[in-house]
């Protein structure tokens, strides 16, 4: 990546402009930390009520949990903010990215990049590490690997629908919270087990739109369990694969979105 | 370098028809424009409100793909080649700035020294010539968003020039700016346009910038181009002419004419007249006056450009 240098001088430049703002700054680190501080605290707070839940334990399930928060931080830290696009878009302020010679979408990630997100990081992490050891994992080979790679399949899958979900606002400007629902929605589907929730609901998110693959089956894979919902054992080796498909068709769509986009009177 | 041929645009915009249906409509912002622009040529683009001036200037640097008709650009299609182009031409959007809200100046610099991938000390030699020529010295540490708005553009155009660029398109570089930080960008563009090593190509509503700058003009209505040449030749093309004011003691005898002018006001009694020159010089044509009248005072206006700019908007 020849680039590599130019965004690391692109995230210094965001890093240097917050820094401007410490005081600010420093309240967003921390409110960060504790909205998902919350997000984990509610599966403890379903687990006092019952001891399964979809018939997993309370340990199996923060696993899914922790898989899901640290791939969602992950994708978040980097693309969250490609929301912005939005913004962007409605303003022309795209006009001044689109004339630089670089890429458009690592352009807006660099220059934008979420670094109040950076504890947050480190909380997923933790619950993620806490998780596979809690569980008393049995590890072979194809386990060490799979650990490794579910959260990173996970990132992409997240990264993949924010940038999905950010090009809505190339054919409409107003797209809104539209997105949300599918990015921040899909986290809080990844974070259970999917046994939890009803027929169609999970067929359409599980498997049509892939959330299954993100936290539930690699988490199975690594617990030894079998899928009490029938897939085979070797389903939760490759669901990290899931994230390159989704990964296509984001950006085959922001390509198209980017030939859409119509700037602004000025 | 830059050429245009039968370039076209067109939008579809949703307008309100009835209460709930909407209906599409499709607008033509650039209807059918062709243009050549040779290196080193410094061109004016000018225009009402909406007329596609600024659609035009999208379509040449890559922001917009046409809907019809070919752009190029040093020989390279602007959309699918922007990177490459955009390392050949410079941008300054008046409205949009490219400079970073919450940082000095210098490290706006610096971030597009990396993203042009600029050598240090040529990067250093542009901007101290820059430095010293738009005077940004006293304000180079200042955040952005501390600056004035004469500042800023002088900082935009210098962020545009740091990559060494053979074109430079503008977007209404003075809208908005004081009379003095106006002059300071215009007799800046003005220099580096007469180096002639590097091509200018800005949009404006301010005619002054086109006389002090422009030694071609396009004047572009409702998408298509209604006027491409110089100054004088728009004048010539619409009769505008230089007129010769003269105050006198007492008015002027009835019935008479000035050979090779016309009158075309009469003021405070006919104490001033007003006359357009057709072919008279104003050395003959106060002569002429001076052998009938006691002339007590006089001037020559030039033509006003933008008279003959509103009259040709409003003829198409």
């Amino acid at each position: 990546m020849g680039n590599a240098r130019i965004y690391a001088a692109l995230a210094g430049g965001k890093w240097r402009s917050m820094l401007s703002y410490r005081a600010s700054f420093a309240a967003e680190v921390l409110s960060n930390v504790g909205a998902t501080a919350l997000d984990v605290t509610t599966v403890f707070v379903l687990f006092r009520a019952t001891a399964t839940v979809g018939g997993f334990t309370l340990a199996e399930a923060v696993l899914m949990t922790g898989l899901t928060a640290f791939g969602f931080v992950l994708a978040d830290m980097t693309v969250g903010n490609i929301d912005d696009l939005k913004r962007y878009v409605r303003t022309g302020l795209l006009d001044t990215m689109l004339t630089r010679p670089l890429p458009v979408l690592p352009q807006l990630v660099f220059t934008d990049l979420p670094l109040r997100k950076v504890l947050r990081l480190v909380f997923g992490a933790t619950v993620y590490a806490v998780a596979l050891v809690a569980n008393d994992v049995h590890w072979t080979v194809g386990r060490v690997l799979l650990a490794a790679a579910a959260p990173v399949g996970a990132a992409l899958f997240f990264g993949a629908i924010f940038v999905l979900t950010a090009s809505f606002a190339f054919w409409w400007v107003e797209s809104g919270e539209i997105g949300n629902g599918f990015t921040y929605g899909g986290r809080d589907f990844t974070s259970y087990p999917i046994t939890v929730y009803s027929n169609w609901f999970r067929d359409l998110f599980a498997y049509t739109l892939g959330f299954g693959f993100v936290a539930y089956q690699p988490a199975l894979a690594l617990l030894g369990r079998a899928d009490p919902l029938g897939l085979p054992a070797w389903a939760g080796y490759v669901s990290p694969l899931v994230a390159l498909p989704a990964v296509a068709i984001a950006t085959a769509v922001w390509r198209i979105g980017i030939r859409h986009y119509r700037s602004t009177g000025s | 370098m830059i050429r245009m041929q039968d370039l076209r645009k067109d939008f579809d915009v949703r307008v309100k028809a009835g209460r709930l249906r909407r209906e599409k409509r499709t607008v033509s912002a650039v209807d059918g424009v062709s243009l050549t622009i040779e290196p080193g040529e410094m061109v004016g683009y000018i225009g009402p409100n909406g007329a596609g001036k600024s659609t035009t200037l999208k379509m040449l640097t890559g922001v917009l793909s046409p809907t019809s008709g070919e752009v190029s650009v040093f020989g390279l299609a602007p959309v699918p080649q922007r990177t490459r182009l955009a390392l050949r031409i410079g941008v300054v959007f008046g409205q949009r700035s490219q400079l970073w809200w919450d940082l000095p100046l210098r490290e706006s610099f610096q971030l597009l020294r990396h993203i042009y991938r600029v050598p240090p000390a040529e990067h250093e030699t542009r901007l101290r010539r820059c430095r010293d020529l738009l005077d940004l010295d006293s304000f180079l540490d200042t955040p952005v968003r501390q600056l004035s708005l004469g500042q800023r553009m002088r900082g935009e155009i210098t962020a545009a020039l740091l990559h060494g660029p053979k074109v430079l398109f503008l977007d209404e570089p003075t809208i908005g700016l004081d009379v003095v930080s106006k002059q300071a960008v215009r007799s800046f563009l003005a220099e580096l346009g007469a180096t002639g090593d590097v091509t200018l190509v800005l949009t404006t509503h301010d005619l002054a910038d086109i006389e002090r700058l422009c030694d071609r003009l396009v004047v572009i209505d409702h998408g298509r181009v209604v006027h491409d040449g110089t100054i004088e030749a728009l004048h010539a093309r619409y009769g505008s002419r230089r007129s010769l004011v003269v105050d006198l003691d007492e008015p002027l005898p009835p019935g008479f004419t000035l050979p090779g002018a016309s009158l075309t006001g009469v003021e405070a009694d006919g104490h001033r007249v007003t006359f357009a020159l057709d072919g008279a010089s104003a050395g003959t044509a106060v002569a002429g006056l001076v052998a009938v009248a006691s002339v007590r005072d006089l001037s020559v206006l030039e033509p006003d450009i933008e008279d003959v700019v509103a009259r040709l908007y409003q003829a198409t």
